[in-house]
């Protein structure tokens, strides 16, 4: 096995008394070169589980980047992409190679928003680790501290949706919810073991009903929109006067992301909301790398292109509450039409086993209005754009050489209902075979108990 | 402007008169008929006076008469789409407690409840979903003051003011762990919950029934009288395999009872017992994982299993993020037949479990959910396969009245279909 528990636990100590000296200066040039690691209290421990050397042949390619390749090759060894390439690409001799004639290759899936481990199954209250919502704003806490890596829902969803990466988040009942986790998605005793090394934190915000409506409903600050923001710009404020002498976990976080080291994940669903957000971004001097729940983004398409910001979005959720009520299936497609960048995400344990045929509804939806995307530009939505905004996408979320191998094969076109991944390999591991039963990972929670093993 | 305003003319004109049946023939269609066969080329569909008349082979359509031909080129042509286990028509936003009745928490009745009336056909929900080519639901009040929840309308999602297809179909009655939290934090308290009222309503069709006495409402002892005489089905909501073992134990003591059990996420652990008792399962589709202790054993397979096993197996709506996801859903389980050791449907069971199905366990067996001579005249053509995702309706008709398609997010989608403020506001845009 790899590292110790107990040696995980006598490193966190070291680095911890290390991360009181250090104020965080790092030059950050971009999302993807995080800060140092060593300023990790927590750091992943994770390494790949032993692969060898892979050539897929004669598949349809789907790159990530917006790229297809018909009759393609991808090799990968040592965890990464070491080519790809058209029917001549070169494959050395005695080494694993899978016939992928009419079989589809794409990156690895790539969810945005996840909750899984924070709020895992069984759904019970013991387990609702959430949200902490005793204060509006809670950006002191950490998601991958209530991550357990037991929930059943991280294997469905590498088995059923090809996920190799996800960021865990906290949820939306504060107006910043604290740090997101990015974990590899990789069975794993401790959370430190998923973390996905070098991926830069997230900060999760929230707009809109749910922070006025949880702390509106106990009589306090805020019960209402201008209230959300009141408390938002207050916080900024005295994050930015912080001078970190006194250590303040709250105010380093809101300082590793006005450093723009850690990257803002806004639950926002109204457009007018998110053009209240980005010019509150300006005036505090940080950056929005994604909206998330993004239902009327399409409303403001070019605004989002002219700021930079992913929309990260459900294909068809509407309706459920007020600020959902203008969801149209076209979201994705108008914005893509304005060159804005969309992810399709799941917040959800089922649907992030099927990120793969929202993002087909979407892009059916736009087909009907006229607004003809690719299946290669549309596979962009749940593999590389989810990696940009998450910092990740110099390592991951496309097939390039140098990347790490995180792959999906799948038994027919990923866009289409009827497919399913029939391998998922992760830094070049194959780590879900659905021909072979003894691929497919079985959570400590689900041992001895109904339905053990089964597909699911 | 000028286009967006002949559009909204017309609109007017069709909610102030709807359009009446009008006969007519759909020829060249890919048809599945929704009876579990798989589909065939170069169908027909002939709808007289508002019901099929005939739907099969070119070869076999015979001669007929019409002005309205529909020659759909080979596109899909399908019965609509029969949703089960929904609350369309029950709720505008369903965060927003003002236009929710979905849960009568604090009323003082259960199971006397009736959702007939409170349907209300402009629900932005219904006609969505009918452009999503559903045409008949069952829309249910979920259990909040007791274990029954109430009685269960089949309703259609037309156009008009009559949604209504069958008022008070069902009851509903929760199980499980969500029937334990109602009838007092434990399941044991569930069955004597459900004995007593049952009796109770026995003593009041007899009319032995004593106010004083009684736990019951009057009009609750009097609704749950058609339930225990097997005049009226009983949707049972229970997951965890033992639970399913003693809810179909409850025809012991009340033999006549029509039960129909919803969820089963643990149904195929007792597929054969299920099948024994000739019950039907309104099963959750997709769920596949332990998200509650009840549902431990939950799998994809649960319906193909079910379905192998014979019992008369339909999707569940109610667990879906919306239910106009029903043939995505029927679509994964195609998919998952392709998977060893998992157990998938054909394509043509596939449809039947969001069709005829779930149309035969609303009672509506042959009529709905499937085309055949006598059937109603709910037919939907297809811009694709409609298990396929993206496939949506290009026509629906419901009765064999042609329906509009158009709601409030094909209004936005018209409206923001370029970001173009040169000109007017976007609000004089409708």
């Amino acid at each position: 096995m790899r590292k110790s528990i107990k040696t995980i636990a006598a490193g966190t100590l070291a680095i911890a008394l290390a991360a009181c000296s250090t104020t965080g200066q790092t030059d950050t040039k971009s999302a993807s070169s995080a800060p140092a690691k060593s300023e990790t209290p927590f750091p992943s421990t994770y390494t790949p589980y032993p692969g060898t050397p892979t050539a897929l042949v004669n598949a349809t390619i789907f790159d990530g980047k917006g790229g297809r390749i018909d009759n393609g090759t991808v090799f990968f060894s040592g965890g990464k992409i070491v080519s790809i390439g058209g029917p001549h690409t070169p494959v050395p001799a005695d080494i694993a190679v899978f016939d992928g004639t009419g079989k589809f290759v794409t990156p690895g899936i790539i969810d945005i928003h996840s909750h899984l481990g924070d709020y895992p199954t069984p759904s019970v209250q013991a387990h609702s680790d959430g949200n902490e919502a005793t204060s509006p704003t809670t950006p002191e806490v950490w998601a991958e501290h209530s991550v357990w890596p037991q929930d059943p829902g991280f294997t469905r969803a590498l088995a059923n949706g090809g996920v190799t990466s996800l960021q865990i988040l906290p949820g939306s009942a504060n107006l910043m919810g604290g740090r997101s986790a990015t974990l590899k998605n990789v069975p794993a005793r401790t959370v430190q073991g998923m973390k996905f090394p070098d991926a830069p934190y997230g900060f999760k915000m929230a707009c809109g009903e749910n922070p006025k409506r949880v702390y509106g409903g106990r009589g306090r600050m805020p019960s209402t929109r201008m209230g959300n923001f009141a408390v938002n710009r207050q916080t900024w404020l005295d994050a930015k006067a912080y001078d970190g002498k006194k250590r303040d976990l709250a105010k380093e976080t809101l300082k590793g992301v006005l450093d723009g080291e850690i990257l803002v994940h806004n639950h926002c669903y109204r457009a007018d909301e998110m053009a209240l957000v980005l010019d509150m971004a300006k005036e505090m001097g940080y950056k929005v790398s994604a909206f998330h729940h993004a239902v009327e983004a399409y409303k403001i398409g070019d605004l989002l292109r002219e700021n930079d910001v992913c929309s990260a979005i459900w294909a068809d959720w509407y309706g459920f509450k007020m600020e959902s009520y203008d969801g149209i299936l076209e979201n994705a497609a108008f914005l893509h039409r304005e060159d804005a960048c969309v992810v399709i995400h799941s917040d959800d344990a089922n649907g992030i086993q099927r990120l793969n045929q929202e993002a087909a509804k979407a892009q059916a939806a736009g087909k009907r209005v006229g607004i003809d995307i690719s299946d290669a530009q549309v596979i962009r939505w749940i593999t590389l754009n989810p990696a940009k905004a998450m910092g990740i996408d110099g390592m991951t979320g496309s097939l390039e050489a140098g990347k790490m191998a995180d792959v999906v094969l799948w038994n027919g076109d990923p866009l289409s209902v009827y497919s399913r991944p029939e391998k998922v390999w992760i830094d070049g591991a194959l780590m879900f075979d659905a021909m072979d039963r003894k691929r497919r990972p079985v959570s400590d929670f689900e041992l001895g108990q109904p339905g053990e093993g089964d597909v699911k | 402007m000028k286009r967006a305003l002949t559009l909204a003319a017309s609109v007017l004109a069709l909610a102030a008169a709807p359009a009446a049946a009008q006969d007519f023939v759909i020829t060249n269609a890919t048809l599945a008929t929704g009876d579990g066969s798989e589909p065939i080329e170069r169908g027909v569909v002939v709808v007289v006076d508002g019901k099929v008349a005939y739907a099969g082979p070119q070869a076999g359509a015979g001669a007929f008469e019409t002005d309205t031909v529909y020659d759909v080129a080979g596109a899909w042509v399908t019965p609509g789409l029969v949703a089960t286990v929904t609350t369309l028509g029950l709720a505008d936003v369903s965060g927003v407690s003002e236009s929710n009745d979905v849960r009568p928490g604090s009323s003082p009745f259960n199971a006397a409840l009736d959702v007939a009336p409170a349907i209300n056909p402009s629900s932005q929900h219904i006609l969505v979903h009918r452009a999503a080519g559903i045409t008949r639901a069952a829309t249910v009040t979920s259990p909040a003051g007791s274990i029954f929840g109430g009685q269960g309308a089949i309703i259609d999602l037309g156009a008009d003011g009559q949604p209504v297809t069958r008022a008070k179909a069902f009851q509903v009655v929760a199980f499980g762990e969500g029937g334990a939290r109602l009838a007092g934090g434990s399941r044991v308290a569930t069955y004597v919950a459900f004995a007593n009222a049952l009796r109770e309503a026995q003593d009041f069709a007899r009319g032995r029934w004593d106010a004083e006495s009684a736990m019951l409402t009057r009009a609750d002892a009097e609704a749950l009288g058609p339930v225990a005489a097997g005049e009226q089905a009983l949707y049972v909501s229970v997951e965890r395999a033992s639970d399913i073992r003693s809810v179909l134990g409850l025809k012991r003591d009340f033999p006549r009872l029509d039960l129909v059990l919803v969820g089963a996420s643990e149904g195929w652990l007792v597929a054969r017992e299920i099948a024994a008792a000739g019950v039907p399962v309104i099963a959750d589709g997709l769920d596949d994982l332990p998200n509650s202790f009840e549902e431990l054993a939950s799998t994809q397979s649960n319906v193909g299993r079910l379905a192998k096993a014979g019992v008369k197996v339909a999707i569940n709506a109610a667990t879906m993020e919306n239910p106009r996801n029903l043939n995505q859903y029927a679509g994964n389980l195609v998919a998952l037949a392709r998977i060893p050791g998992a157990d998938g449907l054909s394509w043509g069971q596939a449809f039947a479990a969001i069709s005829s199905v779930p149309a035969s366990i609303s009672g509506l067996g042959g009529k709905a959910g499937v085309l055949a001579p006598g059937s109603m005249g709910d037919v939907v053509i297809w811009d694709g396969d409609p298990l396929e995702v993206g496939s949506v309706p290009t026509k629906v008709f419901i009765d064999g009245v042609e329906q509009p398609l158009d709601n409030h997010q094909t209004r936005l989608r018209d409206r923001y279909r370029e970001l173009d403020e040169s000109r007017l506001p976007e609000a004089f845009d409708w």
